[in-house]
């Protein structure tokens, strides 16, 4: 050791840019951390998640009619089909269609693998832009028998499958089984 | 402008001992009683200062509404229905607030259309045009969560349409309606995130509102000339009390108008089915926005089909969005040195055609897409029938008046049940809204793409040397030999 020791009054850059780095990098990953926080309570929570599906009797459903329910304020059709009805879905050529879909695989079979063509259940959210079409109850059912979109003017056929106008796809099915005979539990 | 020397004397011994400390009086004055501007604003330029105006307006009426408002969906009609007919001077707030809304559009559409028409968008102030286009997306996004506070019919559906927008997106789009809807669909967690939002963002506006002036006060005005200040004693007069009167008056004459639809038609701007409660199972036969935003609308609608592997419905957005967005690159569009439409004759007619084209958009944005634009002109309806016949399928067209529909009828109980025909009255081609609307919107993107053609190669009209002498040719004194009548 030298008595000679000299306060000198250089910076040590690699010194100082760890430190700096280091701050930055605490300062930063501590603000992801809370942006995750933040962005991620905008996500559906637990109880609204949990409110997702429902057990529907479609038996009461009138012959030609249809009954709307909300699951998660989602609306969904349940439609009650006529045989004319049932015959003017599986009629169509499904080459001609914009989404094509034949009417047999818009619908679940039962637990004993039979299907039940009377009973369509579909998304009551029109695929353009999410207005709920109008249908049997409202006294419209468009061009093609099976609702009609007020707002920019879709058609969709009985089996809900789009024939005309903005909507870009069929009206989905959701997932749904058949709990007995007579009741079907539709979730999101 | 930013250069000016501050002429502010504090007179007093708390203004001197203040000056020191924090010189805000002399901020002030200078800001806003010293500023040099141009002499020859007209009152085209008045309407910045309506827009101060309403933004105080807006939140002012908006932060008392706030008091009595409840954001949940099994209170918020009920309680916006408490403030009209309960909460002493309730249904005045709320009025005044939900027709601030327009009148802050109104203001705004004639100020953006005020820069467009004198290229105030044009270097050096860029930034501040940009600053502007900022706001204007702020009072958009405001007054689209604002409207959804209601909990009326439009208020539900309408914000069911634009959120589903974002569903459009690809790969992220449903997880991100997802998010931003807090759940399957719009819930009581959509109104108080919305409620929370539309509460912010008028303050965000006045940040940015803070910024544009900042912006506006580097540079100094532009004026109806483009031509810069060259000097300050001769082009410009202080603010006050030149403009301070002026715009003054002007918002007198605004708040007038305003008070108008207050009072005489506070709901003539509104629709009829937001005094209907939210109802998700049944969705208005016709959901518009609210005026402001119909040109858009018309936009986003008037796209029907698909590009490559774009869908219509993104297409539709990618428009709708892009006819915004435009206007923050416009500055680099426009490549004409002159800035006043005044010296541009060419450029000058484009541009009044594009605020027709502006005002046509919204028309169509209100109409029915299907339906026809000039009504007389549609033909008469025909009557279809369609059946199957030999595997394949047939029509059979019945034109007139009603006598052919028993021809009709008679035809379809002709065939046999395997035809399964069924009858449909199809109306006769015409001009529709959806063909305008895509016409129109062409033309509005054509605007900016003829704003950059037509300044490379436009001849324009001689520039005055300067603001001063622009207004001494403007009123050249009457030196001819006429004789003034005795």
């Amino acid at each position: 050791m030298t008595a000679e020791t000299t306060h000198t009054e250089t910076v040590d850059d690699d010194r100082r840019n760890f430190i700096h780095i280091a701050t930055g990098a605490v300062a930063l990953g501590g603000a992801g951390m809370f942006a995750w926080a933040a962005i991620d309570q905008w996500n559906p929570a637990a109880d609204t998640k949990a409110a997702s599906s429902l057990d529907v009797d479609v038996s009461k459903v009138p012959l030609g009619g249809e009954i709307r329910v909300l699951i998660g304020g989602k609306p969904f059709f349940i439609r009650h089909r006529t045989d004319a009805e049932i015959a003017s879905a599986e009629s169509v050529n499904v080459e001609t269609l914009r989404d094509p879909e034949a009417d047999d695989a818009r619908l679940r079979p039962k637990a004993d693998g039979s299907v039940n063509r009377a009973v369509l259940i579909t998304s009551g959210s029109c695929t353009h832009l999410g207005c709920v079409p109008v249908g049997p109850s409202q006294g419209s059912t468009g061009d093609f028998g099976g609702w009609f979109c007020p707002c920019h003017g879709s058609h969709y056929d009985t089996s809900g499958r789009i024939r005309k106008g903005p909507a870009p796809k069929n009206l989905p099915v959701p997932n749904y089984r058949w709990v007995s005979d007579s009741v079907v539990n539709i979730s999101l | 402008m930013s250069g000016h020397e501050s002429s502010y004397t504090p007179n007093s011994a708390f203004e001197r001992w203040l000056d020191k400390r924090l010189p805000i009086v002399r901020f002030a004055h200078d800001t806003a009683i010293s500023f040099p501007t141009p002499k020859n604003l007209n009152y085209w330029y008045v309407f910045g200062g309506i827009l101060a105006i309403f933004l105080v307006i807006q939140i002012v009426t908006g932060i008392i509404l706030a008091m009595h408002y409840e954001a949940s969906v099994g209170g918020a009609f009920a309680s916006v229905e408490r403030i009209m007919r309960d909460v002493p001077f309730g249904w005045l707030l709320r009025y005044i607030h939900s027709n601030g809304a327009s009148m802050f559009f109104l203001a705004v559409y004639i100020h953006m259309f005020r820069g467009l028409y004198y290229g105030s968008y044009k270097a050096p102030r860029e930034v501040l045009w940009i600053l502007g286009c900022v706001i204007y997306l702020l009072m958009m996004a405001t007054a689209f969560l604002g409207y959804m506070l209601p909990w009326g019919q439009m208020s539900y559906h309408g914000a069911n349409v634009i959120t589903g927008l974002f569903g459009a997106i690809p790969l992220v789009g449903e997880s991100l309606q997802t998010w931003i809807l807090g759940g399957p669909s719009i819930g009581n967690q959509t109104l108080q995130r919305f409620f929370s939002l539309h509460y912010l963002l008028p303050f965000m506006i006045a940040g940015a509102v803070i910024l544009h002036i900042w912006a506006l006060h580097v540079p100094g005005n532009n004026n109806p000339t483009g031509v810069e200040v060259q000097d300050v004693e001769k082009d410009t007069v202080p603010f006050h009390p030149y403009y301070t009167v002026k715009d003054s008056f002007a918002i007198v004459i605004f708040l007038i108008m305003f008070a108008f639809f207050v009072f005489y038609a506070p709901n003539v701007l509104g629709h009829a089915d937001n005094y209907v409660e939210a109802n998700p199972l049944v969705t208005p036969s016709h959901i518009v926005p609210e005026w402001y935003l119909l040109p858009f609308y018309a936009i986003l609608r008037a796209i029907t089909f698909d590009l490559g592997p774009i869908e219509a419905k993104l297409l539709g957005v990618i428009f709708m969005f892009a006819a915004i967005a435009v206007l923050f690159v416009l500055p680099w569009l426009d490549t004409s040195k002159v800035k006043s439409m005044r010296y541009r004759p060419v450029a000058r007619q484009f541009f009044l055609g594009f605020v027709a084209v502006c005002l046509l958009l919204g028309w169509c944005g209100a109409a029915n897409p299907d339906d026809a634009v000039i009504p007389a002109l549609q033909g008469e309806p025909t009557l279809v029938v369609a059946y199957t016949a030999d595997g394949g399928a047939a029509t059979s067209v019945y034109k007139g008046g009603d006598e052919v529909f028993g021809a009709a009828e008679a035809f379809m109980e002709s065939l046999p049940a395997s035809a399964a025909p069924s009858i449909d009255v199809v109306p006769a081609p015409t001009f529709q809204f959806r063909h305008l609307s895509l016409i129109l919107t062409f033309m509005y993107f054509g605007y900016f793409i003829l704003l950059f053609i037509v300044g490379l190669g436009e001849k324009t009209k001689p520039l005055p040397e300067s603001i001063h002498k622009s207004v001494l040719k403007a009123h050249k004194p009457n030196t001819g030999t006429a004789v003034p009548a005795e």
